[in-house]
């Protein structure tokens, strides 16, 4: 090991006392001194822990953010979501291509710049949106963008590029000293329950004074259900993880929020951080957790000092740390955790990896996080909405939250909502709310189809607009994007395919060669190719990953397919071709021609490929 | 009655299977008392004309003209066979799959040690068929009704095929007609 690299390694490793479990953190910390993580990097972190070289190879490999190769100094992640296609991100791209003389995936020869495309970054309303290192930088046209680069490319190495990337800040705390955001909130329409003004820590001060059982109690007679989109009763979680055996228990917070086309957990966090924090510290009271983690993905970096700053204000306070508000014997502090642009984090389970320092690979259940979570200690993992529901509950009743939304789906969901429409942003509606009802509230009236619920729920069409956005019709984990007329449901779905690829974690052969495969047979029907037995293809192939696979990401990843086959079948019916009697179907010439067609630079003059 | 009609091609083989059809020898003369060649490389005819009642394919698919050719015949023949290993598997052909398209491209038009080509481009002329990227069976891309195996099969495998299906039974081949080494 190179003593330089030693200098700046061996530091950050005592930092985080040679924890192996904050392996993860090492590495983002090693990666912000040394610019990239390249193999002599890992060999000297592997040194350093003493632990094996490949542990510290697979993570780095893992992880969108942490790099094998080196990168530019800047990294400009342009979002590929498809509220960004469709508000134009592709011409953006062509534009930074042209003005760096690089293409996407390529690092400038100088060094400085890296251009790669991001999975959704949570900007779906402001799109479409890139992240420059840190910096999110929404609302990009081809004209901005190339504007933009070419004055980052006049500063001098290691000038400070905020000032020049963020010109206004955002509304709200957008705008607080340690955010500095150009984003925007959109916020257009506060409910009852987490935007609604309340007197702070009131919710915290009345569960104190309950017993945990009698808090829990509350939660359930709520009939309070998960936000991340699962549904699970919240309170029958925090009663498993409470009855399960071990010293020590964990309250994980998931702000991973990966789902693309969802960002209301990031206005949450943004106008709302002493409400989640209260919120956690009720359910670590009430599940017995002294440790609470934040698990913060990694688009949203730029919010972490503000929330840091939070935390280190709530323990001034006396509302984090030893005997929170005075109670002996209840202990409970919150860490930060970063997650690295990894989708499958979100799921809980690779969550709970992640935050061990691991790859964030999925693990097996059961046994169940509330049994065997987070180093093994019964976890709850809740999503941030939720937690921002219970200091609500507690102070104004479980009798009150349960008389807002519908009888099966209590309080309000918060709904990130962009797309074809005129006013995107964030909703917090009743559950229960017509579909109808939220496309006239966000001027999305003339859709062709909603996609409710992200790549995982379901693409609807008109005949869908009067179902109801709860648990028990058209559940969602709170993203709904609009398409408008003109919009093809099976782009959409072929689009979504390729999310999915890209953020399987390939441990399972359905979910990791099954995606690809339905997403070759919806291609090959959307280029006109198709015939009438893929349909029956694309069905039982659909189905085999759903059940085979072993996470919710692929039992959920054949999801637009089975939309678009279900809801929009005379769309693909209408450009199936019959072939003749006798040839097989699944033999696609136009694939197979198409490497030699790329060479010889001509057509093929037997097939129309 | 009409004679049934045989029409028989060669796609990405080597003709050996053909040169094995030749060995049936003598029986060749009862061959042509049996049926009416239609397309083959026996007799030049460059298109099938008609309906063909029994379709023999040697070779597998390398390339376009293969694939349009195979179509051809599928249209038209009411029993199609592939014949022998590479139109079965593939075969000896199917050995450049392990090898990039981009590569096999320039060993033949590039870089190959008897190859001169003062353009140094990959010809796009449309007398050259377009490769497809892997080689094929036939069977991947129309349906198949028989398969014979063996490089080639023998004359007398080939002579048991041909008889029971123009007399209307369903080949039954013993052991020795199937069993190469
Ligand atoms: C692939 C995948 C991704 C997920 N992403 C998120 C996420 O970003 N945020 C979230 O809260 N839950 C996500 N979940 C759901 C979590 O696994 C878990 O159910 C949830 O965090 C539990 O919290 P809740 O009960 O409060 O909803 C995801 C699940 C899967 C299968
Ligand atoms: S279903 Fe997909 S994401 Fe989940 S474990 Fe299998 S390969 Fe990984
Ligand atoms: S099977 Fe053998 S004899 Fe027939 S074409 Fe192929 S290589 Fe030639």
């Amino acid at each position: 090991m190179s003593a330089n690299l030693q200098e700046a390694i061996g530091p950050v490793c005592e930092s985080f006392g040679h924890d192996r479990t904050r392996l993860l953190d090492i590495l983002l910390a090693v990666q912000q001194r040394l610019g990239g993580i390249d193999d002599r990097a890992i060999d000297a972190v592997a040194a350093e822990l003493a632990i094996p070289r490949v542990d510290v190879a697979g993570v780095v490999s893992f992880y969108t953010f942490l790099a094998p190769k080196t990168r530019g100094q800047l990294v400009i992640r342009l979002c590929n979501d498809l509220p960004d296609l469709m508000m134009g991100a592709e011409e953006v791209a062509a534009g930074l291509e042209a003005e760096l003389g690089i293409r996407f995936g390529e690092t400038t020869p100088d060094g400085r710049f890296t251009l790669e495309w991001a999975s959704c970054i949570g900007m779906s309303d402001q799109a479409p949106a890139a992240l420059f290192g840190d910096v999110v930088v929404p609302r990009l046209t081809p004209g901005t963008a190339r504007r933009l680069v070419a004055e980052l490319r006049q500063q001098p190495p290691g000038a400070d590029l905020h000032r020049l990337l963020v010109r206004a800040y955002g509304d709200g705390a957008n705008a607080h000293d340690l955010v500095r955001a150009a984003v925007e909130n959109n916020l257009r329409q506060a409910g009852e329950v987490i935007f609604a003004q309340a007197e702070p820590d009131a919710g915290l001060s009345k569960a104190l004074a309950m017993s945990p059982a009698e808090v829990i109690r509350e939660v359930k007679t709520a009939r309070l259900r998960g936000r991340g989109g699962a549904g699970f009763p919240t309170g029958m979680k925090w009663e498993f993880v409470r009855a399960a055996d071990g010293p020590q228990r964990y309250l994980i917070c998931n702000a991973d929020e990966g789902e693309p086309g969802t960002f209301k957990d990031r206005v949450i966090l943004t106008e709302r951080p002493d409400l989640l924090f209260e919120g956690m510290t009720i359910a670590g009271y009430a599940i017995g957790a002294e440790h609470g983690i934040l698990y913060l993905r990694g688009e949203y970096a730029y919010l972490r000092a503000y929330l840091e700053h939070v935390l280190a204000r709530r323990r001034e306070k006396g509302l984090l740390g030893k005997s929170v508000l005075g109670k002996p014997g209840f202990n409970f502090d919150i860490r930060i955790q970063m997650g690295a642009g990894a989708y499958i984090c979100g799921e809980e389970t690779a969550l709970i990896s992640s935050c061990e320092g691991l790859r964030g690979d999925p693990k097996n259940r059961p046994p169940f996080p509330a049994q065997r979570g987070y180093l093994g200690h019964p976890t709850s993992v809740n999503n941030v909405e939720t937690l921002c529901c219970v200091p609500r509950i507690i102070q104004r009743g479980s009798g009150w939250f349960a008389s807002i939304g519908s009888r099966r789906s209590t309080g309000t969901k918060c709904l990130s909502i962009s797309g074809d429409c005129t006013r995107r942003g964030v909703y917090e509606l009743p559950l229960g709310t017509t579909l109808r009802d939220v496309l006239a509230r966000c001027g999305g009236e003339d859709a062709v189809a909603v996609q409710v619920g992200g790549p995982s729920g379901r693409l609807v069409g008109p005949e869908a607009f009067d179902r109801e956005i709860c648990f028990d019709d058209l559940a969602t984990g709170g993203s709904l994007v609009v398409f408008g007329p003109g919009r093809d449901p099976l782009w959409v779905a072929s689009q979504y395919m390729a999310f999915f690829i890209h953020e399987s974690c390939g441990y399972c052969t359905p979910c990791r060669v099954g995606n690809v495969l339905l997403k070759e047979r919806v291609d090959r029907i959307l280029a006109g190719r198709g015939e009438p037995e893929d349909l029956d293809y694309l069905r039982a192939l659909a189905t085999t990953v759903k059940t085979a696979s072993r996470c919710g990401l692929g039992q959920t990843s054949p999801n637009p397919v089975l939309s678009v086959l279900d809801n929009f079948r005379p769309a693909c019916e209408a450009r199936l071709k019959e072939p003749f009697e006798g040839r097989q179907t699944g033999f696609d010439i136009a694939a197979k021609l198409a490497e030699a067609q790329r060479l010889t630079g001509r057509k093929s003059v037997h097939f129309d490929a | 009655m009409a004679k049934p009609k045989v029409a028989t091609t060669s796609l990405c083989g080597c003709f050996g299977c053909h040169m094995s059809l030749l060995d049936i020898d003598d029986r060749i003369l009862k061959l042509v008392e049996l049926v009416d060649f239609d397309r083959s490389p026996i007799n030049d005819i460059k298109k099938i004309e008609g309906q063909v009642d029994i379709g023999l394919i040697e070779g597998g698919c390398c390339n376009e003209e293969n694939l349009a050719v195979l179509h051809e015949f599928r249209k038209h023949c009411k029993i199609l066979i592939s014949v022998g290993d590479c139109a079965t598997n593939g075969g000896i052909p199917a050995m450049r799959n392990m090898v990039p398209l981009g590569e096999c491209y320039e060993e033949a038009f590039l870089n190959g040690p008897t190859v001169v080509n003062p353009t140094g481009r990959i010809p796009d002329d449309p007398e050259i068929p377009l490769l497809l990227d892997k080689v094929y069976p036939c069977h991947e891309a129309v349906k198949i009704d028989y398969h014979l195996p063996g490089c080639p099969p023998s004359a007398d495998t080939l002579w048991a095929a041909l008889v029971a299906l123009l007399e209307g039974r369903e080949p039954e081949l013993p052991y020795e007609l199937l069993k190469y080494d």
